[in-house]
């Protein structure tokens, strides 16, 4: 509405603002997708040959056998790993919200902490862990039981899918835990009234009623897993496993590159990421008739496990020893050593800080994480203020195209991080504006990237503002950009800081985009511990990962301190 | 003062239907008068309301104010809600929760084209909020107020630019029983004292009654009539009306022949009524009569005269200043309110008396 807010004689800056974000929107979301599919049916050009039309990275994708293996591999890593983070984070979920296990207020603050470990340091971690050759787990338990062959192989599919399903599961659990929570108890205690067994009412109410969340959940983690690249990168490429995202990589990083074969592979993986999404998407759109949220406060029937609680209560001590205490410590203990051994008191002896020094006095140190720094906060930014704006849109008005805005502006949630890179370099290689090889390519990226989250942190507040807020407002006689300023804004604070904060933590640890994209000049952390992984420096990468770890988890302590502080007045 | 004319107000809901909000409403009200737009839920007064403000766009029809024209269908103008000048009330009031009281009610000095300089502003907004009795809590988190001081608030900041024109959309209904009553008188002493005009929208018509100058009824978009609250009340224009202001008894009948100039004899289920209504009406007419319970006299001894019909004693509903009683008489069950001195007991019998000249008739 307020939209009409302009009069029709005097010029109105709304109009800038407004305009400016759908446009700005429509170009970062539309363009990467209309490029790769454009690139998808062009041959390479060569300083010689220019490009033309044609099908055949298609039939090169998809004539061969060895496609076919590559989806095949990419679906059994992908189910693999997502029902294993499900079954994990929903046990965890279930044991945390429905039943008496002791400290588990303690054990949901903890869950959060992954967060600040990045992907590509948890799987260096438990390559530290498991690997056949230099695993700690392997040569201890080799040492202890005089076993011949080591126990465990994490360079396999099973390895795969523990390192990927064991990284998601937290989100697993928050995503159960709302469920959980969300559910009325009084909609069991009437099914019980009814003369039903405590099974029945598991099976013929609860299930039944968690179903939608449960397949949701599932899903979402199931493109979450095909869309991961450190884990395939790291685990699966040495040994020779490949899924499309790791295929990708190595597509564009042969001589020469195969962009168009890279981006055949891309539109596959688009192809189903975006059914996955668009599924969870109908089924959360369904949401309203599964409907389990009622405003009353009411905490849910939690069962007494009696003695079993103490068995709960380790299952979370071990989850979280092997979430985050095993691979910190894993990499803290490398971090001091010359060279990378077991833990033994002769290790003990040696211990050096000599990483921490290569650490420092790397050549770019300085230039790189100020890279990091300003990409992540820039990006974080922009993302919350034009998501504002552009949800605002969507929100508040009646425009008759709103819905596709919103629907452009999630866009990129479908685009895997590997295949993203690659559509915004195919697409700033063919139309020359300077950016690329810049960091600006890079701050792009990220943008488009992470902008649905930001539609999101930012939704979800938005609908909490009644429109009468804004409307009075106008009634004061504040014109759209006044009240956009002093109302609209200050009052999406507490969306706006948590997903700052969130949008922030994910572009600092973003590794699959800025691979394909990033020069010598534009350096990242994360791509300098690939790089240092690449190079065999594993000693180095932990010092680099332990800094890196602590000061995401200080930046996230400050970032929530602040926003607890300037966030909205209660 | 405002001229509301021909207005026709249409959007379209949740599932694209087009919802006819207001249909052909116009009214006036006069320079310092308070005017009401009562109606039941989804009648269209907010709608109009809206439309006065600039916050719904109307598909034709006129507003102006002052002469000066805010919306016109004929000549395209449509002036934006922030340069017409008038204050609202919100029915959620719409305090904004990050600014504290005397933000909340400065906020129109600062943003409005007219600059202010801060004395200024700290002169008017301490006024109005001593007008509202705020001043105390000036530098209160908004959202420490009560439900009652968020209504004054958004009161004082709704008059704090001194605006042509006064919008309230039912700034009581959000107020407990208690509350609700007393800030119906604060509301009338400040529009009185004030002298603003004011366009009040409410469904409660005891708010509108007590209130108003004068009253528009609506119904399902239309304006069904427009008088002061007295008129509305004792001469409802037709069924819906009387039905929706106050309570009524309807009775249906047909006019049996003329008894006088003015008066008539209705062949009603109850038997014969004598009516007095000023309408032209024939033998053989088909009418509905409407008493009012508080017009329905009982009597526990029969008394000579005419519309006087035994009847039985079905329920009684005591109120505290008043009891309802539930009368049966032939087929027909009367609600009648009576002083708490009546005490018949249930089963009881007891006579019905209706003066014709508080009978309201209708062409049904």
């Amino acid at each position: 509405m307020g939209s009409r807010a302009a009069t029709r004689t005097a010029f109105d800056w709304s109009w800038l603002v407004i305009g400016g974000c759908v446009v700005f929107t429509v170009y970062i979301a539309v363009i990467p997708l209309a490029f790769l599919l454009w690139q998808s049916f062009r041959t390479p050009q060569t300083a010689t040959v220019p490009a033309v039309w044609t099908l055949s990275n298609y039939v090169a994708a998809y004539g061969s056998s060895e496609t076919f293996r590559l989806f095949w591999t990419s679906i059994r890593f992908a189910s693999g790993a997502s029902l294993f983070a499900f079954l994990v984070g929903t046990a965890l979920a279930w044991m945390n919200e429905r039943t008496n296990t002791p400290f588990k207020t303690v054990f949901f603050a903890l869950s959060l902490i992954p967060l600040v470990i990045p992907s590509i340091l948890f799987t260096v971690a438990w390559i530290l862990l498991a690997s056949p050759q230099i695993g700690i787990v392997n040569q201890l338990l080799q040492g202890w039981f005089g076993l011949e062959q080591p126990p465990f192989d994490i360079y396999s599919m099973a390895g795969m899918i523990w390192v990927d399903g064991l990284h998601y599961s937290p989100m697993a659990f928050l995503l159960m835990s709302a469920a959980f929570r969300a559910m009325d108890p009084s909609l069991e205690e009437s099914a019980t009234m009814s003369g039903a067994s405590v099974w029945q009412v598991l099976w013929r109410v609860t299930l039944k009623l968690t179903w939608p969340a449960i397949f949701a959940t599932i899903l979402i983690l199931f493109v979450r897993s095909i869309e991961s690249f450190e884990v395939p990168a790291l685990l699966g490429l040495p040994v020779g496993i490949e899924v499309f995202t790791s295929s990708i990589y190595t597509a564009v990083h042969r001589y020469p590159s195969q962009v168009g074969l890279a981006s055949a592979y891309g539109v596959a993986l688009l192809a189903i990421t975006t059914v996955g999404v668009y599924a969870v998407s109908r089924l959360s759109g369904k949401g309203s008739k599964y409907a389990t949220m009622t405003g009353k406060g009411f905490r849910p029937r939690q069962i007494d496990l009696g003695s079993w609680r103490w068995l709960t209560a380790s299952a979370f001590i071990v989850y979280f020893a092997l979430i985050v205490v095993l691979p910190f410590l894993v990499l803290l203990w490398s971090s001091f050593q010359h060279f990378y051994t077991v833990p033994s008191r002769e290790a003990l002896r040696n211990l050096t800080l000599d990483p921490y020094r290569f650490v420092f006095s790397y050549p770019d140190l300085a230039s790189t994480v100020w890279n990091s720094l300003l990409l992540s906060f820039g990006a974080a930014t922009v993302v919350m203020l034009v998501t504002s704006v552009i949800c605002w849109i969507v929100v508040k008005t009646k425009l008759p195209a709103r819905w596709l805005l919103d629907n452009i502006a999630s866009l990129p949630l479908v685009f895997p991080g590997i295949v993203l890179g690659l559509s915004i370099m195919i697409f700033y290689l063919n139309v020359d504006i300077g950016i690329y090889g810049t960091i600006w390519i890079m701050f792009v990226a990220y943008i488009t990237r992470f902008m649905p989250y930001g539609l999101r942190y930012n939704t979800t507040s938005m609908l909490q503002i009644h429109q009468e807020l804004e409307e009075s407002a106008a009634m004061c006689g504040a014109s759209w950009t006044t009240t956009f300023r002093r109302i609209v804004l200050p009052l999406l604070k507490p969306g706006l800081v948590a997903g700052w904060i969130y949008v922030m933590i994910v572009s600092i640890r973003e590794l699959s985009t800025s691979i394909l994209l990033y020069s010598p000049d534009t350096r990242v952390v994360s791509i300098v511990i690939w790089e240092l992984w690449e190079n065999g420096q594993y000693v180095e990468l932990s010092a680099l990962g332990v800094l890196f770890i602590l000061s995401l988890f200080v930046l996230v302590l400050v970032a929530r301190w602040v926003g607890s502080r300037y966030g909205i007045r209660e | 003062m405002l001229n509301v004319e021909g207005l026709f107000t249409e959007y379209p809901n949740d599932r694209g239907e087009i919802v006819r909000a207001a249909q052909d409403v116009t009214f006036t009200v006069e320079e310092g008068r308070l005017f009401t737009l009562l109606g039941p839920s989804g009648c269209g007064k907010t709608t109009t309301l809206r439309s006065i403000a600039g916050l719904e766009r109307p598909r034709a029809g006129e507003i102006s104010v002052n002469g000066r024209v805010v919306f016109s269908s004929g000549t395209g103008v449509f002036v934006a809600p922030n340069r017409r000048g008038f204050g609202m009330v919100f029915q959620s009031y719409a305090i904004w929760p990050h600014m504290t009281v005397f933000e909340n009610a400065a906020f129109p000095l600062e943003v409005g084209d007219k600059k202010y300089s801060r004395k200024q502003v700290l002169d008017n907004v301490m006024r109005v909020l001593t007008a509202v009795q705020l001043d105390e809590l000036a530098e209160r988190e908004a959202t420490k107020l009560s439900g009652g001081q968020q209504q004054r608030l958004a009161l004082a900041r709704a008059l704090v630019m001194e605006p042509a024109l006064l919008l309230l959309d039912e700034p009581l209904s959000n107020l407990d029983a208690k509350l609700r009553e007393r800030m119906r008188f604060e509301l009338k002493r400040l529009q009185r004292e004030l002298k603003i005009t004011t366009v009040y929208v409410t469904h409660d018509q005891t708010e509108a009654l007590a209130l108003s100058h004068e009253i528009g009824v609506m119904n399902q978009g239309r304006i069904q009539q427009i008088g002061r609250p007295r008129d509305i009340y004792e001469h409802p224009a037709n069924q819906f009306v009387a039905d929706f202001v106050g309570n009524t008894n309807f009775l249906d009948g047909t006019i049996a022949c003329h008894d006088g100039s003015a008066a008539y004899v209705v062949r009603t289920e109850i038997g014969d009524m004598h009516v007095n209504s000023p309408r032209q009406m024939n033998a053989g007419d088909r009418i509905a009569v409407s008493i009012r319970p508080e017009d329905v006299e009982l009597m526990e001894t029969q008394a000579s005269g005419e519309n006087i019909w035994p009847g039985t004693v079905e329920q009684k509903v005591f109120l505290g200043e008043a009891i309802d009683f539930r009368v049966t008489v032939g087929t027909r069950s009367l609600l009648s309110r009576q002083h708490p001195t009546l005490r018949t007991p249930v089963g009881g019998t007891i006579f019905v008396r209706v003066n014709p000249e508080k009978c309201v008739v209708f062409s049904a």
